[in-house]
C-alpha cells in the first residue's frame, strides 16, 4: 500500500482513532496526573476526557462526512454507519456520565478505557463488510465487555456474572468463527459481498446452512436472542449499573445493525421463507425462530421477576424479538425501521438503568420493593420512569410505540403478496399487549404501592437528573416527531444502496 | 385549513390539566378535584366555540387541519369534525364534567383519578375529531388505558378480573384493528380516513388488495372479508354487540359511578362512532354482503340484552345490560340504511330518518345512561353499598326529589315521548322498518322488554310500602341537585325540541346517506 492509501485510510478511521488516543489519555491522567486525588474528582475528570474524546469523534464526523468503501468492505464509511456510530457514542456518552455518580470502583481510569474500547469495537463492527474485521471488532467489543461486567469486585454477583457472560460469549464466538471460516471456504473470500455471490444458486448446499446457522449463533447471542439469552439476566443484574446500561444499549445497537448487515449483505440469496406453509430453508426461518421465541420467553418471563433489573434483561430479551422482526424484513424499509427502533430502545433503556441506578446507590437494591411509592420520594426521577416504561411498553406517544408500529409495518410490507411475517406480527403485537402488565408493575411500585415506613427520599445529583431528563425527551420527541431520525436514516439508507 | 386550531386546542386542553393534576400533592385533594374540573368546563366552553363556529348548513368536514406529521408512512396530522363528529365532542364535553362531579367524594389518591378522567377526555375528542388512522388509533388507545386504571384502582370489590377483562377484550380488538390498517395501508398507501372511504365507495379498494396484497390461497374477496371481520370484531367489542360483550356487565358493575358514565356514556359510544365514520365507508361491500348475519347479531343482543336486564337482580347490572340493548339500536339503523340499496324505490328520506335516529340515540343514550348511572351511584353512596332490586321499597316516600328525577331518566330510557329517548328509538324505527322490516319487527320485543324492566325498577325500588332500613334515607342534596338538573333539562329540551341536535347533523346525514349508497 502506497502512503497516500495510508493517508486515505487514516482519514476514514479518524473517529476511531480519536477514540483510541482518547482511551491511551484517560489512561496516562489516571496514572500520572490523577493517583492522589480523591475518588469523585478522579470520576468527573475521567468522564470529562472521556466524553470529549466521544464528542471529538462525533463533531468529525458531522463536520466531514465522508463516503468510501476501503478494500473491499474492510471498512465502510457512509452516512449510514456515520450515523449508527453517532448514536453510538451518544450512547457512550450517556453511559459515562451515569457512572460519575455511582462508587464501585477505585480503577477509573481503567473503567473508562474499557468502556470507550467497547465503543472502538462497535464502531468497527457497523462500519465492517468483511467477516474477519467484524469478528475482530466483535472480540475487542466483548472483551471489554466481559470486564466491564467483572469490575465491581467487592460483589460477588458481580464476577459471577462475568463469568457467565465469559463461557457463553467464548461459546458462542467459537461457533461463529467456526460459521465464518465455513463460509471462507465455501466462497474463498471474506468479504460479504464475495460471499453472496458465491452462496447464489438454485439450493443451498446443506454446508452453506449449517455455515449460516452457527454464524447465527454469534450474533444472536450479542443480542440476546433465545436460546441464547441465559447470560442476561444474570448480567443485567450482577454487572455494575452503568456497564449493564452500557450493555444493554450500545451492545444492542451494533449487535443488531451488524447482524443485518450480515444477513442482508452477506447471506443475500439464502433468504428461505418463513411463512407459514411456505417454508423454504435460509436465514429468515432461522431468524423467525429465533425471535418467535425471544418475545414469548422474553415477555412472560419477565412476569416472574421481582428484580427491575432482570425484569429489563427479560424485556430486553423479548425487544431483542421484536427487532429481529424488522433484520426479518430485509429491505431498505425494514431496516430504517430497525435502526430507528433499536435507537430508541438503547436511549429508553439506558434511561431506565440510569433511574436503575441512583434507586440502587440511594437505597441499596433494584427489588420491585424498593421502588415503593418512589413517587413520593423522588418526583423527578419516577416521572422519568414512566417514559421510560410506558416507552418499552409502546404507548404512544413515545419513541417504543412508533418504533414498534414502524417495524410492524415494515415487516409486512417486506413481502405483502405472501404476508409471510403475519404469523409473528401476531404474536408480537399479542406479546407486546402482554408486556404492558409487567413494564406496569413497575408504575404501579412507583406510583401506587405506599412507601415503607423507614423510607428517606432519593436525591439524584444534578447530572444524573440533567442526563434522564435529555433522555427522556429524547423519547418523547423522537416519538412525536419520528421524522427527525427517519429522514436522515432513509436518505442514508439509500445512499447505502439498500 | 387555515385559522385557528379549534380542534387541536380542544384535545390539547384535557391533557394539559391531566398532565398538570397528576404533578399535584396527594394531600391537596381540593384543589386536584376544582382544577380537574376546571379543565373539563373549559374543554365543555371550547366544545361549545366549535358548536358556534360549525357551520350546520354544510354536511362536509370542517375546521380541518392538516399537517404533515411521518411522510415516509402517509401519516398526516388530519382532524376535523362534520356533525357526527361535533355531536360526539359536545356529548363528551357534557358528561365529563357530570362524572368528575359524580366522583367528587373520592378520597383515595384524588389528583392521579382525576388526572385519568381528563386524560380519558383528551383520548375521547381526539377519537372523534381524528381523520388519519395513526394519530386516531394513539388516542383511542389512550382513552382505553386509564378507564383500566380507573376500574382497577377505585372499583368495586371484584375490580382485579373486570379490569382484565375489559382489558384483554380492548386490547384484543385494537390489535384486529392495528392489524387491518396496516394491511389497508400496504394496499392503498395512505391512512386517511377520508381517501380509504373514497377508494372504498369506489370499490377501488378490492383491486388495490389484490395487486398488493396475498395471504396464500386466500382470494382477494375473501381477503377483504378478513380485514372487514377484523376491524368489525374490533368495534363490535366496544359497542358491545353479543357475543362480545362479557366484559360489559363486569366492567360497568365494578367501576366507580363516575367512570361506569364516562364507560356507557361515551367510550361505547367510540364503537357506534367507528361503525359509523370507519367501518360502513371502508367496506361498504363487505357490510353488504355480510348483512343478514350483522342483522341476526343485532336482534340478538337488542332481545337477549334487554331480557338479561330484565332477569338481572343487582341495578347497576340490569342499566349494564340495558345499556347493550340502546346500542343495538344504533347498530339496527346503521345496518338498516346499508341494507336500502336493494331496494330503489325505498326513499332517501327513511334512511335519512333512520341515520338522524342513530346520531341522536347515540347523543341521548350517551345523556341518559350517564345520569341513570349517577342516580344509582347516588343510592349506593347512601344505602352503603346496596343496589339489589329488592333492597329498596317506597323511597318516594322519604327522597321524592330523588325519585322524581330518577323517574324522569327511567322513563326517558324507556322511550316515553316528550322526553329525549323517543325522539332517537321512533327515528330508528320508522326509517328501518321499510329498509329490514323482519329484523326491525323482532326488535320491537327488546322495546318491550326494555318497557316491563325499567317499570320494574320503578315500581321495586320507589314504591310499594317503605323498607324500614332506608327511613332515614337523605334526599338529594343541594348540590346533587343542581349537578342532575342540567342533565335532565336538557333531556326534556331534546324531547321537545329534538331541532336542536337535527339542525347540526341533519345536513351530515344526508350527506352520508349519499356516500354510502353504491
Amino acid at each position: 500500500m502506497t502512503g497516500a492509501g495510508y493517508m486515505e485510510l487514516l482519514k476514514l478511521v479518524a473517529p476511531e482513532s480519536i477514540m483510541v488516543l482518547t482511551v491511551l489519555g484517560v489512561l496516562a491522567a489516571d496514572l500520572w496526573g490523577l493517583r492522589g486525588e480523591e475518588l469523585p474528582f478522579r470520576r468527573s475528570m475521567g468522564a470529562i476526557i472521556s466524553c470529549s474524546g466521544c464528542a471529538g469523534a462525533i463533531g468529525w464526523m458531522l463536520v466531514a462526512p465522508q463516503q468510501a468503501n476501503f478494500a473491499e468492505g474492510i471498512l465502510v464509511v457512509d452516512p449510514l454507519t456515520q450515523l449508527v456510530k453517532v448514536a453510538l457514542l451518544v450512547l457512550t456518552v450517556c453511559a459515562i456520565l451515569i457512572t460519575v455518580d455511582t462508587d464501585f470502583t477505585p480503577h477509573t481510569g481503567e473503567y473508562f478505557a474499557l468502556i470507550l474500547l467497547a465503543a472502538v469495537g462497535m464502531m468497527f463492527l457497523v462500519s465492517s463488510e468483511d467477516i474477519l474485521m467484524i469478528f475482530i471488532s466483535l472480540e475487542l467489543t466483548s472483551l471489554s465487555l466481559y470486564i466491564l461486567t467483572a469490575f465491581n469486585k467487592r460483589q460477588a454477583k458481580s464476577a459471577e456474572a462475568a463469568l457467565k457472560y465469559f463461557l457463553f460469549g467464548g461459546m458462542a464466538a467459537a461457533f461463529t468463527l467456526f460459521g465464518l471460516s465455513l463460509l471462507y471456504g465455501f466462497s474463498g473470500s471474506t468479504s460479504l459481498g464475495g460471499i453472496a455471490d458465491a452462496i447464489k444458486g438454485p439450493r443451498l448446499d446443506p454446508l452453506l446452512v449449517a455455515a449460516i446457522v452457527m454464524t447465527l449463533i454469534g450474533f444472536g447471542f450479542k443480542v440476546a436472542a433465545v436460546p441464547f439469552h441465559l447470560w442476561a439476566p444474570d448480567v443485567y443484574e450482577g454487572a455494575p449499573a452503568p456497564s449493564a446500561a452500557f450493555i444493554a444499549s450500545g451492545s444492542k445497537v451494533a449487535g443488531l445493525v451488524v447482524l443485518a448487515k450480515v444477513v442482508m449483505i452477506g447471506f443475500k440469496g439464502a433468504e428461505g421463507s418463513a411463512a407459514w406453509h411456505g417454508y423454504l430453508p435460509g436465514w429468515v426461518p432461522v431468524l423467525a425462530v429465533l425471535a418467535g421465541a425471544s418475545m414469548v420467553v422474553g415477555n412472560l418471563a419477565a412476569i416472574a421477576q421481582t428484580s427491575v433489573r432482570r425484569l429489563l434483561a427479560y424485556s430486553a430479551i423479548a425487544h431483542a424479538g421484536y427487532m429481529l422482526l424488522g433484520v426479518l424484513g430485509h429491505d431498505g424499509q425494514s431496516l430504517a425501521a430497525l435502526i430507528y427502533y433499536v435507537i430508541t430502545y438503547a436511549l429508553t433503556t439506558l434511561g431506565a438503568f440510569g433511574v436503575v441506578a441512583v434507586v440502587q446507590e440511594r437505597v441499596g437494591g433494584d427489588r420491585l420493593s424498593d421502588f415503593a411509592g418512589l413517587s413520593r420520594r423522588a418526583p423527578f426521577l419516577s416521572f422519568c420512569m414512566l417514559v421510560f416504561m410506558l416507552s418499552l411498553a409502546g404507548i404512544p406517544p413515545l419513541a417504543g410505540f412508533f418504533g414498534k408500529f414502524y417495524v410492524f409495518a415494515a415487516a409486512l410490507n417486506s413481502d405483502p403478496k405472501n404476508l409471510g411475517l403475519l404469523w409473528l406480527v401476531i404474536v408480537a403485537l399479542g406479546m407486546s399487549a402482554v408486556s404492558l402488565y409487567y413494564y406496569l408493575r413497575v408504575l404501579k411500585q412507583i406510583y401506587v404501592a405506599e412507601p415503607a415506613a423507614d423510607a428517606i427520599p432519593v436525591r439524584a445529583s444534578v447530572l444524573s437528573r440533567v442526563v434522564l431528563a435529555l433522555l427522556s425527551l429524547a423519547v418523547v420527541v423522537l416519538g412525536c416527531a419520528p421524522n427527525l431520525l427517519i429522514d436522515k436514516l432513509v436518505q442514508a439508507i439509500r445512499l447505502a444502496g439498500f | 385549513m387555515t385559522g385557528f386550531p379549534l380542534i387541536s386546542l380542544l384535545t390539547l386542553v384535557p391533557f394539559i390539566g391531566a398532565v398538570l393534576v397528576i404533578g399535584i400533592d396527594p394531600e391537596r385533594r381540593k384543589l386536584a378535584r376544582w382544577l380537574a374540573l376546571g379543565f373539563s368546563f373549559a374543554g365543555l366552553a371550547l366544545a361549545l366555540v366549535l358548536w358556534g363556529r360549525f357551520d350546520s348548513a354544510s354536511g362536509s368536514l370542517q375546521l380541518e387541519e392538516r399537517h404533515l406529521w411521518i411522510p415516509t408512512l402517509g401519516v398526516q396530522y388530519h382532524v376535523g369534525v362534520d356533525g357526527l363528529g361535533l355531536l360526539m365532542v359536545l356529548l363528551s364535553a357534557i358528561v365529563v364534567p357530570m362524572a368528575m362531579l359524580a366522583s367528587w367524594n373520592i378520597e383515595d389518591r384524588v389528583p392521579i383519578y382525576f388526572s385519568l378522567v381528563l386524560f380519558l377526555q383528551a383520548g375521547l375528542f381526539g377519537t372523534f375529531t381524528a381523520l388519519n388512522f395513526f394519530h386516531w388509533f394513539i388516542f383511542w388507545e389512550l382513552s382505553l388505558i386509564p378507564a383500566f386504571f380507573l376500574i382497577k384502582l377505585w372499583g368495586g370489590p371484584l375490580r382485579a378480573p373486570a379490569a382484565t377483562q375489559f382489558f384483554i377484550y380492548t386490547m384484543a380488538g385494537s390489535v384486529a384493528l392495528l392489524l387491518v390498517f396496516l394491511a389497508l395501508f400496504l394496499a392503498a398507501g395512505t391512512f386517511d380516513f377520508l381517501q380509504l372511504a373514497d377508494l372504498g365507495r369506489k370499490g377501488a379498494l378490492i383491486p388495490l388488495l389484490s395487486a398488493k396484497l396475498g395471504w396464500h390461497d386466500l382470494t382477494t374477496r375473501g381477503l377483504a372479508l378478513a380485514l372487514f371481520a377484523g376491524a368489525f370484531f374490533g368495534f363490535a367489542v366496544k359497542v358491545p354487540l353479543m357475543p362480545f360483550h362479557t366484559w360489559l356487565p363486569a366492567a360497568y358493575t365494578e367501576a366507580p359511578t363516575g367512570t361506569t358514565m364516562l364507560l356507557t356514556g361515551l367510550m361505547s359510544k367510540m364503537g357506534v362512532y367507528g361503525f359509523l365514520r370507519i367501518l360502513l365507508p371502508i367496506f361498504p361491500g363487505e357490510v353488504h354482503r355480510m348483512l343478514t348475519p350483522l342483522l341476526w347479531l343485532t336482534v340478538i343482543t337488542i332481545i337477549c340484552s334487554a331480557s338479561a336486564a330484565f332477569a338481572q337482580r343487582d341495578l347497576k347490572r340490569m342499566l349494564a345490560y340495558s345499556s347493550i340493548n340502546h346500542l343495538g339500536y344504533c347498530l339496527l339503523g346503521l345496518l338498516a340504511v346499508m341494507s336500502s340499496s336493494r331496494m330503489a324505490a325505498v326513499p332517501a328520506v327513511e334512511k335519512a330518518a333512520a341515520l338522524n335516529g342513530v346520531f341522536l340515540q347515540m347523543f341521548n343514550h350517551g345523556l341518559t345512561a350517564a345520569t341513570l348511572f349517577w342516580f344509582v351511584g347516588c343510592l349506593e353512596a347512601r344505602s352503603g353499598g346496596a343496589r339489589g332490586l329488592h333492597d329498596f321499597g317506597g323511597l318516594r316516600k322519604v327522597a321524592p326529589v330523588f325519585c322524581g328525577l330518577m323517574g324522569i331518566a327511567l322513563f326517558s330510557s324507556l322511550g316515553l315521548p316528550g322526553l329525549n329517548g323517543f325522539i332517537g328509538e321512533f327515528l330508528i324505527f320508522k326509517g328501518a322498518f321499510p329498509l329490514v322490516t323482519w329484523a326491525t319487527a323482532l326488535s320491537v320485543i327488546g322495546l318491550l322488554v326494555t318497557a316491563i324492566f325499567i317499570l320494574t325498577i320503578l315500581q321495586r325500588v320507589f314504591h310499594g310500602p317503605l323498607n324500614e332500613r332506608w327511613s332515614r334515607l337523605p334526599d338529594l342534596t343541594l348540590v346533587e341537585r343542581f349537578t342532575v338538573l342540567p342533565a335532565i333539562g336538557l333531556m326534556f329540551v331534546l324531547g321537545i325540541y329534538p331541532q336542536a341536535l337535527l339542525g347540526v347533523i341533519n345536513s351530515t346525514v344526508v350527506r352520508m346517506v349519499e356516500q354510502l349508497t353504491f
